[in-house]
């Protein structure tokens, strides 16, 4: 039985890496049809930098990601700290809540949105409402409950008893958070912020509900583009953007291999402070 | 203590930006498109498109229960390794989920396709084109691709954490392996299965991409409707009308799924 499940996990992993490869494979391709190879070339990532379309728009994601994981990561860390010290009660309700845009289909997320932006846009006048803001509002919304669900469990784990601690001995309850609370669940922050990232820079569904012709993020345009045949510059994108996503993810897994081990550290020097 | 109202940014956000949101949905699912009357017929034009919302629950159940099969072993075997070897699996597992969606299954168009790789292959070993893809089957391999990785995350996380003591006193008790899984292991896994289907019907009767480029006309999900009443037949009433069927079927389906764990112990693990 562990045979046959260890055949299956390498099949697994085979099925889910050869499309990724196929993608690979074409942004090498002299031919434009991604399923005749015509020869080695370069030539489609020299396309690509030179392209005045895409990398904008490349930028335009990136843009969105970092403003939205950065506010959501500031909002669902305090909202995170907030539900934390919150009644039994107040916190079921919150925690419902969260759950809400995650156990939503994606669509059904963007079309709601979608009705609420034309709405607003109807009420205040306002001609062609859709645009960054939109765009923003909808993923700071669909990325704060990742962040939540990171930092709750480091809240969990701290020690109660370091806020009043770092409190008796002169602090005001921002500066222990500053100076400790912050500390100790700042891998959960990094988790989320990082997740909430990757969220945004890659999301088509919801974007695509909400984005406006004045702001275009890149999967949308993809997802415009698939319409017509595909340039094959997008294979040379796509095969950049894996390598940086898989280097964020090996420094996401350097730092919680250090997380851990930190944690094994001091586990029992915590232990003897306590007695 | 104080710091419970930091919250309070948040629980107006999310009020402003999904609570009410919901509630518009549910005002334009109830009107009328042109007058702006209360009326039912948005609902009632609902039985029309019985046979697309059946197909859908139909090709998310099968794609969710062979994620189920498939991704229980591999959960299970990254679950075994070393502590280094597992957090390198588990970010492999997980790399495909931030890529691209839509350019993970235009390479299966590829792959599929008449003319595309696997029937390039047939024809020089002299096999005639197969009809692989603008099939169901072609679908259902597009979910299974795009949403196995949310089956095997739930999974390695429940399976991480079951007491091996567990197991050996039941192998102590002289249980062989077919019942000390049987009896242990996957009863133990039951809040990861239900989390991992949850996690894959979901997106996978909602979607409208895949059934777009792997499918055909006779494959429409109720997505697909969804997005062309929004997006070229504007019908908005019509759409909303859909998205709040589809939500009320997704929050039937988890709750009757969450009868199955009990404890509604934030399973989600994601």
């Amino acid at each position: 039985m562990r045979k046959a499940a260890k055949i299956v996990t390498v099949i697994i992993f085979v099925f889910l890496y050869v499309p990724m490869m196929v993608l690979a494979v074409a942004s090498f391709n002299k031919g434009a049809d991604i399923s005749v190879f015509k020869g080695f070339t370069f030539a489609q990532y020299k396309a690509l930098f030179e392209d005045n379309v895409l990398l904008p728009l490349l930028l335009n994601s990136v843009i969105v990601a970092v403003v939205s994981a950065l506010l959501s990561t500031a909002l669902g860390t305090a909202a995170a700290m907030g539900i934390h010290r919150m009644g039994k009660r107040a916190r079921r309700l919150a925690m419902g809540v969260t759950n809400i845009p995650l156990t939503n289909p994606e669509i059904v997320t963007g079309v709601s949105l979608a009705l609420l932006f034309a709405f607003v846009g109807t009420m205040l006048k306002i001609k062609n409402v859709l645009g960054f803001v939109t765009l923003l509002i909808a993923h700071i919304t669909f990325n704060l409950p990742y962040v939540i669900l990171s930092v709750m469990p480091k809240l969990r784990q701290m020690d109660p008893n370091l806020t009043e601690a770092a409190m008796d001995l002169g602090c005001t309850l921002v500066k222990a958070f500053f100076k400790v609370v912050i500390h100790e669940i700042m891998p959960g922050i990094i988790s989320g912020a990082l997740r909430a990232f990757t969220m945004s820079l890659d999301d088509f569904v919801i974007s695509y509900f909400v984005y406006g012709p004045t702001f275009v993020t890149l999967p949308v345009e993809i997802y415009n583009y698939t319409k017509k045949p595909l340039h094959p510059k997008i294979y040379a994108l796509f095969t950049l953007l894996f390598i940086v996503i898989l280097l964020v993810m090996v420094l996401m897994n350097v730092l919680q291999a250090r997380d851990a081990r930190q944690r094994r550290e001091i586990a029992p020097l915590r232990k003897k402070v306590r007695q | 203590m104080k710091n419970k109202f930091l919250a309070g940014p948040y629980l107006v956000w999310m009020a402003l930006f999904t609570i009410i949101p919901l509630v518009i949905v549910l005002y334009f699912a109830l009107t009328d498109s042109v007058t702006g009357r209360f009326t039912l017929s948005n609902l009632a034009a609902m039985k029309d498109y019985l046979p697309i919302f059946l197909r859908s629950i139909w090709l998310a159940a099968i794609s969710s229960i062979i994620c189920l099969i498939l991704g229980y072993p591999v959960a299970w075997c990254i679950a075994q390794t070393g502590p280094k070897v597992q957090r390198f699996l588990y970010m492999l597992v997980m790399l495909p989920m931030c890529i691209s969606f839509l350019l993970r299954t235009l390479a299966w168009v590829a792959i599929l396709e008449d003319t595309g790789m696997i029937n390039s292959l047939l024809g020089r070993i002299g096999i005639s084109p197969l009809p692989l893809i603008r099939t169901n089957g072609a679908v259902i391999l597009g979910m299974v691709y795009n949403y196995l990785p949310y089956m095997i995350m739930p999974l390695y996380t429940v399976i991480i954490k079951i007491d091996p003591r567990l197991v050996e006193a039941a192998q102590d008790l002289g249980c062989d392996h077919a019942q000390v899984f049987g009896k242990v292991t996957l009863p133990l896994s039951v809040p990861g299965i239900v989390s991992g289907i949850t996690m894959v019907f979901v997106p996978a009767v909602s979607t409208f991409y895949i059934s777009q480029k792997l499918g055909s006309s006779g494959t429409t999900l109720i997505g697909d409707v969804i997005e062309s009443q929004f997006k070229t037949a504007y019908n908005p009433n019509l759409g909303a009308a859909m998205s709040l069927v589809l939500m009320i079927l997704i929050f039937i389906c988890i709750g009757l799924m969450n009868r199955f764990t009990g404890d509604d112990d934030e399973v989600m693990t994601l």
